[in-house]
């Protein structure tokens, strides 16, 4: 491992080349061994591990409550949606389902961590491939963004906001009114980066063509969610499975027809301004009432009757120091998170930690496919090709 | 029909020596097969036309360090055409070994290396049969059971 390059005997044209684990592009900590005779790539064996924390071992020893932040460091990018699918997971084992504010209150939180992944994935991927301007477009509005995350939850990237039953608090309606100038605003600051890049010689010369996969290798390969859809293949787990009341949105699945990085590019464009007209629904059709489930055994009791009542006392104590139990059975429940499916396979034994919890990964199976994509291209598209798998080491590693 | 009901009958029907048992769980049906069917069973859910379960979502492993057979390998399939989903399960020893699926979906090669990686399950025909997450000097597995979370 100490060596960069390394030149083989019996092939003394091809070249050994170490990229990553710290490289700029790699997009986190990445690590590829790339063959290369002259610019072209020959082999790509890529190494993970370096981010990983043993995630699903430590499930195994907390309680279910306690395990939500832990789904912020995997895709840290868009936390919200990761405590999200972890909160219906357990929902789902639980046989519990939150109240319609609740749900629209999630639907909102998705699509805003939707936005905000896929404003980072397009500064970054523009601007590896030399056009900066795009970067600071799309940070100042990823601020933007992130000044309503950290309004609603307290936190810019660990966001813990979802609760097994509900949420940590609602949205109040100051809170709701910035959403909609976001709302508003944002199909027209799309417009502006679509402006800079759909059209642009460059940008067509390094994407169009380039990483080109078909919908059936796509498929072969685990690959879910933007790169899917590029690839031609119309499959989206919020119509095809719909969870938080997705069945009562009107948007639609954009997809591509050549699977190349360019068709990608478009996908997560369109995706965003979807977004948007989800969150303009679940702003119009907001419904009042509770947000959270009312079941002091699994939710904690609001803290006013904490203190003047023993039982809810002891309902808090007990879900504070113990967590709430789950019945013996298993699911696999899986939301289509801005990477892909993010599925979480829960073996309960019937105790207050999972016997067994189980992630699969969107970028985990979408970064498989890259020495399927760069092999016979060229060096410097190796870049393009990682930047448009948008993958987050903290969720291939987990 | 709830996920993979329909699946699991016909898998009853067609392969009856084969399977070890069925089970359900909030509509989510699962069936346990004999290891040395996997592959023959595995091909004819994505090859039949009433199946076509052409997306290998996910394998993994659960420990049950108690039992005879404690390594219980665990498939979630999912069907484009037909949105449906199925889980299937088969039991081996500690180390297996289990013939690879990489044969038949490309998404197995990976999350095959993670299973061995962390539970030391052993596919047999995989083509590139490394750790994946931990460092290649690694020895132990750290997802079995008796794995400690703390070592001082």
């Amino acid at each position: 491992m100490g060596h960069t390059f390394e030149r083989s005997e019996e092939h003394p044209d091809i070249i050994t080349v170490n990229m990553g684990p710290s490289h700029p592009a790699t997009h986190g900590v990445l690590r590829l061994v790339l063959k290369l005779d002259g610019e072209q790539v020959v082999d790509c064996v890529p190494h993970l591990g370096y981010l990983h924390r043993g995630m699903e071992k430590i499930a195994e020893n907390r309680t279910y409550l306690q395990f939500i932040p832990y789904t912020d460091r995997m895709d840290y990018l868009s936390p919200l949606a990761a405590n999200i699918g972890f909160a219906l997971a357990v929902e789902e084992l639980l046989g519990v389902q939150v109240p319609p504010r609740c749900q629209v209150l999630r639907v909102i939180c998705c699509e805003l961590a939707r936005i905000g992944s896929h404003l980072l994935w397009l500064g970054t991927h523009a601007l590896d491939l030399g056009a900066g301007t795009v970067f600071f477009h799309t940070f100042k509005d990823r601020e933007w963004h992130y000044d309503l995350v950290e309004d609603l939850t307290g936190a810019r990237l660990t966001t813990s906001f979802a609760r097994v039953g509900g949420m940590l608090h609602d949205a109040d309606s100051a809170w709701l009114g910035r959403l909609r100038e976001f709302v508003d605003a944002f199909p027209g600051r799309a417009d502006e980066y679509e402006a800079l890049l759909t059209g642009n010689t460059i940008w067509l010369k390094r994407t169009q063509g380039v990483g080109k996969i078909s919908g059936a290798d796509a498929i072969s390969y685990g690959m879910t969610g933007p790169p899917l859809r590029a690839a031609g293949v119309e499959h989206d787990l919020r119509r095809a499975r719909p969870y938080s009341g997705y069945e009562n949105y009107d948007f639609e699945i954009p997809t591509g027809s050549e699977g190349d990085i360019y068709d990608r590019y478009l996908v997560r464009i369109e995706e965003m301004r979807q977004s948007c007209r989800i969150l303009d629904q679940a702003l119009r059709n907001l419904p009042d009432g509770p947000v959270n489930i009312d079941d002091p055994k699994i939710f904690l009791p609001p803290k006013k009757k904490v203190l003047t009542s023993m039982e809810e006392l002891i309902h808090q104590f007990m879900i504070v120091t113990e967590g709430f139990e789950c019945p013996a059975g298993e699911v696999y429940h899986s939301t289509e998170v801005p990477k892909g499916e993010l599925g979480f396979y829960i073996i309960s034994d019937g105790g207050r930690s999972p016997y067994r919890l189980r992630i699969r990964s969107p970028s985990f199976n979408n970064l498989a496919t890259l020495p399927h994509l760069v092999e016979g291209g060229l060096i410097a598209d190796v870049i393009a090709n990682i930047a448009s798998l948008d993958p987050v080491m903290g969720e291939v590693d987990r | 029909m709830s996920d993979g009901e329909q699946a699991v009958q016909r898998i009853q029907q067609l392969y009856p020596d084969a399977v070890v048992g069925t089970a359900a769980y909030r509509g989510q049906h699962w069936v346990e097969i004999v290891a040395g069917r996997l592959v023959e069973v595995c091909r004819w859910l994505r090859d039949d036309a009433a199946q076509r379960f052409d997306f290998l979502v996910d394998v993994t492993a659960v420990h049950w360090p108690d039992d005879e057979q404690p390594m219980e390998l665990v498939y979630h399939f999912f069907s484009y055409p037909r949105n449906d989903r199925l889980r299937l399960k088969t039991r081996t020893g500690a180390t297996g070994p289990v013939a690879s699926l990489s044969g038949l979906w490309n998404s197995a090669a990976w999350n095959e290396r993670e299973t061995y990686d962390m539970f030391g399950v052993v596919f047999e025909g995989h083509p590139d049969l490394r750790r994946i997450l931990m460092p290649d000097d690694y020895s132990d597995f750290p997802l079995r059971r008796e794995f400690p979370l703390y070592r001082g």
